[in-house]
């Protein structure tokens, strides 16, 4: 991975701006088009031009495989949780106007917080998938390199 | 002028479908669907989606050509000369997409303002959002919160399909060569 130096100056200036976008689409979705799904996956998108740059190992020390664990069913509880929150409050399911104590800000509050859970489950499963597949497809020619040179000494790919 | 730009996008997603279906070469077939979603995020662009927009060209010109790159890797590059005769498969095409065709004959008009979708809970959502949600995007109000079960029911369905591809193929390479 010493060349492609154009593409890895390229890549770090622009994930940087990638990462920003994802995070300006998922705040000012309640303004502009855009959302939690969106965001999630524009994120998603730099993570993975990451790893596709610098390699699967650099971007898994970047990302930590249990945090994306973690953030995959933090954002399904999220989202379910301010569902919760609204019954305890003596709404009904997911219904925002008793999340705060006029019913405009509730929405607004509970808007906010619904897409922050889209934006983490969305994010982090296509992080894992990617990672998944990638992991896999080095996994499987590392064990080819092993048993061809049969000293197993070959397990960098890039 | 619209008109030229709608019928040169249109024509060269058509280009790009058939190029991509008569590739033998996987990674450049791979590369032509990217193409085609491009060009489709530029079509749901001119039919102001713009949310739409970007999640094709960020999940499917993006995303899932990286994702077939990556399955590439598990396979091999060229296409497998088929030894079935075309005939039944495009026969069942044919049918199918005639049946289609034929479904959308009852359909509304494009943009039809008496069609069912707009006069049903449509002008609800146009009049009382602002006041009900106070959220300037009715986009957002309507998916976050009109509709927020669908919504919690399709995370629900990527956390799902996050958790198959886990139980499947794991994650990273921990096992294997036991260097972590």
């Amino acid at each position: 991975m010493t060349h492609h130096f154009i593409l890895r100056v390229i890549t770090k200036l622009l994930i940087p701006l990638i990462l920003l976008f994802a995070l300006y689409v998922q705040f000012h979705g309640d303004f502009g088009p855009g959302g939690g799904f969106q965001a999630g996956v524009i994120f998603a998108a730099g993570l993975v031009l990451y790893a596709l740059v610098f390699g699967l190992d650099t971007a898994s020390q970047v990302i930590k495989e249990w945090v994306l664990l973690l953030l995959v069913p933090l954002g399904v509880l999220i989202y379910a949780g301010v569902g919760l929150a609204s019954l305890y409050f003596g709404g009904n399911y997911l219904d925002y106007n008793v999340l705060a104590h006029d019913p405009v800000h509730g929405q607004h509050l509970g808007i906010l917080l619904v897409e922050l859970g889209v934006g983490v489950t969305v994010a982090a499963v296509l992080t894992t998938i990617f990672f998944s597949f990638a992991g896999r497809g080095q996994r499987d020619v590392n064990e080819v390199l092993k048993k061809s040179s049969g000293d197993g000494d070959a397990g960098q790919t890039s | 002028m619209s008109v030229v730009i709608d019928i040169l996008l249109l024509g060269l997603m058509g280009i790009t479908a058939i190029a991509a279906i008569r590739m033998k070469n996987l990674f450049a077939a791979v590369m032509l669907t990217g193409i085609y979603s491009l060009l489709s995020a530029l079509w749901f662009l001119i039919l102001d989606a713009a949310d739409v927009s970007f999640t094709e060209a960020a999940v499917g010109a993006g995303f899932s050509t990286v994702l077939m790159l990556s399955t590439l890797t598990l396979t091999r590059s060229a296409e497998k000369p088929s030894r079935h005769s075309p005939i039944l498969p495009l026969f069942v095409v044919v049918v199918t997409g005639a049946i289609l065709v034929y479904a959308t004959l009852d359909m509304p008009g494009f943009a039809d303002p008496e069609a069912p979708i707009h006069t049903h809970v449509a002008p609800h959502y146009i009049e009382k959002s602002e006041a009900e949600i106070g959220v300037p995007n009715i986009v957002t109000s309507v998916l976050a919160s009109y509709r927020g079960f669908d919504t919690l029911g399709e995370t629900t369905v990527i956390f799902t399909a996050g958790v198959g591809v886990l139980l499947l193929l794991g994650i990273g390479r921990r096992r294997e060569d036991g260097d972590e």
